[in-house]
């Protein structure tokens, strides 16, 4: 494996880390203030196809975002309104959330495009277009570094080096503001806050609808800047590998983005290559698929590091007690 | 699910009968409402429907096929409920079911197929326990949430069938992912054989087949274990209080690996329908979502064997009747999936929502009386 092969594999990692990573910070966001979301991946596809139709119609990728943003939005109400308001099991409803975008998604791009499930394939203006960073092609012929710069940094999407700002941003979010300390604590005790004197249905509602914002950014990428438009079950299980990584992180931001890096490097490896001959013994494509699940699966166990999820996580919250 | 302590608010009929009945109608309302959305006629598509899935035997026979599917899955997800867990992964065990039962099926000679059914289901339940067994222990002995450890089981479980497929049980010289055709004499006898000798005519295209008793006879066996034996009522102990459970010298780790091998197994027997009955080799994706439908039935039902038997009929005629609507309209069969969510939905996610109201009607109107 040469130089340019490794650098070529890394920033496909990048490229299939960002979906990940979005949705990762996503779920960070609603289990730490106590609201488990396994509807990552339905509020993903359903944001993939309403940026992707949008986009499509109008022909512009910022309307197609902001449409995927909304759309992702309200199936978060939903999820909200099933888990925060009326204390349902916070679990049924990401599964029925998930069903939900499934068939939504299909039944709708039907009736609007007559495509078989699918919307137009988006042309220039529709998708998010590389950014190149300045001399990135003057300086591709440096040893070492101008690969790096040319290759691996310069050339995304403004969605990816979005993704990759939203860590420190969520870090800081989240460990130096107000608003941060509350929402970890109403997912670790919220009788505490509620005591304090601070809304707990408020809190967790926020904290339900930044999850949406950023699952409907995930989606938006998959549809309008990893593809050109949007195709039946495209998110493809990302929604669990982030909920995975959410796990694998411990539900801290800096080591969200590390697991949905070695998560996306997977993926790349398991894209680029079939089967692996590490001399002599194959690693057949499909350890290369189960692995972010087995590794969680580990991580879950306990033996590599214990993950313990925020104490009140899944427990809907109610004032009388 | 969630719902002791509060059962005396209602008369009991209510919380079996009327709460279901109310959100399904919820359902069916949205699904109109989308139907209506697409620019089709809802009474239009629930005619398509009922004569496509009930109108002939033909209709009936994919019915009962779906039907059968959906109990084991929703029996599966039911006992689990009673313990008062969630086995999300009832879609990878009965994928790990349909290895089993191919394995049998295909590495043994069986003379008859009752044997070969009766050893099928030895497989196909082994190998479900099995895939269910791992999640269990870490929920039992690691506290690693079962809804997560399941999830993550069925994406390795889609990888290993993969492999299996690709790699292993794939006949030299086939493209196909898909394991050798079973031997004939494997073959179960289909409802036009079983009812033929009777002299019913019964749809020979059909894939409904001898399971379908299996499935029901599993119905009364969940319902004999849950209510008339000592560990089912551990399990319901378990489920409701689980200090109260340890109190009385119920070991937590004992039922929950008890219930979840029970519910692994049940959901691994889907495949003696689906693997053995009616596709008759193993193939990718051989279970198409079935597992998950388990949820949705198992809330319809209320986790009762009984109400999970009807709610599999009526998943079984949504598919079917799906179907039929795929073929006639411009509807894609991605509204049952919709249908699917709403139920879940409201059975168990906005369970409250509907409960709330109904209980406050109920104490005004007992209010009234006294």
């Amino acid at each position: 494996m040469d130089f340019l092969t490794i650098i070529q594999v890394l920033d496909s990692t990048v490229r299939l880390a960002t979906p990940l990573l979005l949705a990762c910070l996503a779920g960070l966001y609603s289990e730490r203030a106590g609201i488990f979301d396994i509807g990552l991946e339905g509020k993903m596809l359903m944001a993939a196809f309403f940026s992707a139709a949008v986009a499509a119609v109008s022909g512009s990728v910022w309307l197609g975002l902001l449409a995927g943003i909304a759309s992702s939005l309200v199936l978060s109400g939903l999820h909200g309104l099933a888990s925060i308001t009326f204390r349902g099991n916070q679990l049924i409803s990401g599964v029925a959330i998930n069903f939900l975008a499934a068939g939504m998604t299909v039944l709708i791009a039907q009736d609007w495009f007559k495509q078989g499930g699918r919307t137009p394939s988006l042309f220039a203006g529709g998708r998010f277009e590389p950014i190149n960073f300045p001399f990135a092609e003057a300086l591709s012929g440096v040893p070492i570094l101008g690969p790096i710069y040319s290759e691996l940094l310069s050339g995304h999407s403004i969605l990816v080096y979005l993704a990759f700002l939203a860590v420190p941003g969520t870090w800081w979010v989240l460990y130096r503001t107000r608003f941060g300390l509350r929402l970890r604590a109403v997912g670790e005790n919220p009788a505490a806050v509620d005591t304090a004197g601070v809304s707990v249905v408020g809190l967790r509602y926020a904290a339900v609808a930044i999850c949406g914002v950023l699952c409907g950014i995930a989606g938006a990428y998959l549809a309008t800047a990893l593809q050109a438009g949007f195709v039946k079950d495209m998110t493809a299980g990302r929604g669990f590998i982030a909920l995975a990584a959410l796990i694998f992180a411990k539900w801290r931001p800096w080591q969200a983005m590390w697991a949905c890096l070695l998560f996306g490097l997977l993926q790349a490896i398991a894209l680029r290559f079939q089967n692996i001959d590490l001399g002599g013994v194959v690693i057949p494509v499909q350890v290369m698929d189960a692995l972010p699940y087995i590794l969680t699966v580990v991580i879950l166990a306990g033996f590599v590091g214990k993950a313990i999820p925020p104490r009140a996580g899944g427990e809907p919250y109610v004032k009388e007690r | 699910m969630e719902r002791p302590l509060k059962m005396d608010k209602m008369p009991k009929w209510a919380d079996v009968v009327l709460i279901p009945v109310i959100s399904l109608i919820l359902a069916a309302i949205l699904s109109a409402l989308v139907i209506v959305a697409i620019g089709e006629d809802p009474v239009e598509a629930v005619n398509l429907m009922v004569t496509g899935a009930l109108g002939s035997t033909y209709g009936w026979g994919y019915t009962l096929y779906y039907a059968t599917n959906f109990m084991f899955t929703g029996l599966a997800v039911a006992v689990a409920f009673h313990a008062r867990m969630f086995n999300i992964g009832g879609e990878g065990q009965a994928m790990l079911g349909g290895l089993g039962v191919a394995m049998v099926c295909l590495y043994v000679p069986w003379p008859h197929w009752s044997l070969a059914l009766l050893a099928a289901c030895a497989g196909a339940m082994i190998f479900g326990a099995a895939w269910a067994a791992v999640p269990a222990y870490l929920q039992a002995k690691r506290g690693s949430h079962i809804v997560i450890t399941t999830i993550m089981f069925n994406f390795i479980a889609a990888a290993v069938l993969n492999y299996m497929l690709v790699n292993v049980m794939r006949p030299q010289g086939s493209m196909d992912p898909a394991s050798a055709r079973f031997p004939e004499a494997v073959h179960l006898p289909t409802l036009h054989e079983l009812l033929a000798p009777i002299g019913i005519s019964f749809s020979k295209a059909a894939p409904a087949n001898v399971t379908l008793l299996v499935a029901i006879l599993a119905c009364f066996v969940v319902w004999a274990l849950i209510w008339r034996t000592r560990l089912g009522y551990e399990i319901r102990a378990y489920g409701h209080s689980e200090t109260g459970a340890l109190y009385a010298g119920i070991s937590p780790v004992k039922i929950t690996m008890i219930a979840m091998l029970i519910s692994g197994a049940l959901a691994g027997l889907m495949a003696t329908n689906n693997v053995m009955g009616e596709a008759e080799r193993l193939v990718l994706n051989s279970t198409e979502g079935a597992g998950f439908i388990g949820i949705a039935v198992a809330l319809m039902g209320r986790s009762h064997p009984f109400g999970v038997f009807l709610a599999a009929i009526l998943f079984g005629f949504l598919y079917q009747g799906g179907a039929e609507l795929a073929l006639w309209t411009s509807i894609p069969r991605e509204l049952i999936v919709v249908i699917q969510a709403l139920v879940i939905l409201f059975t168990g996610a906005l369970d409250n929502m509907v409960r709330m109201p109904l209980e406050k009607m109920f104490l005004a109107m007992r209010k009234g009386k006294a």
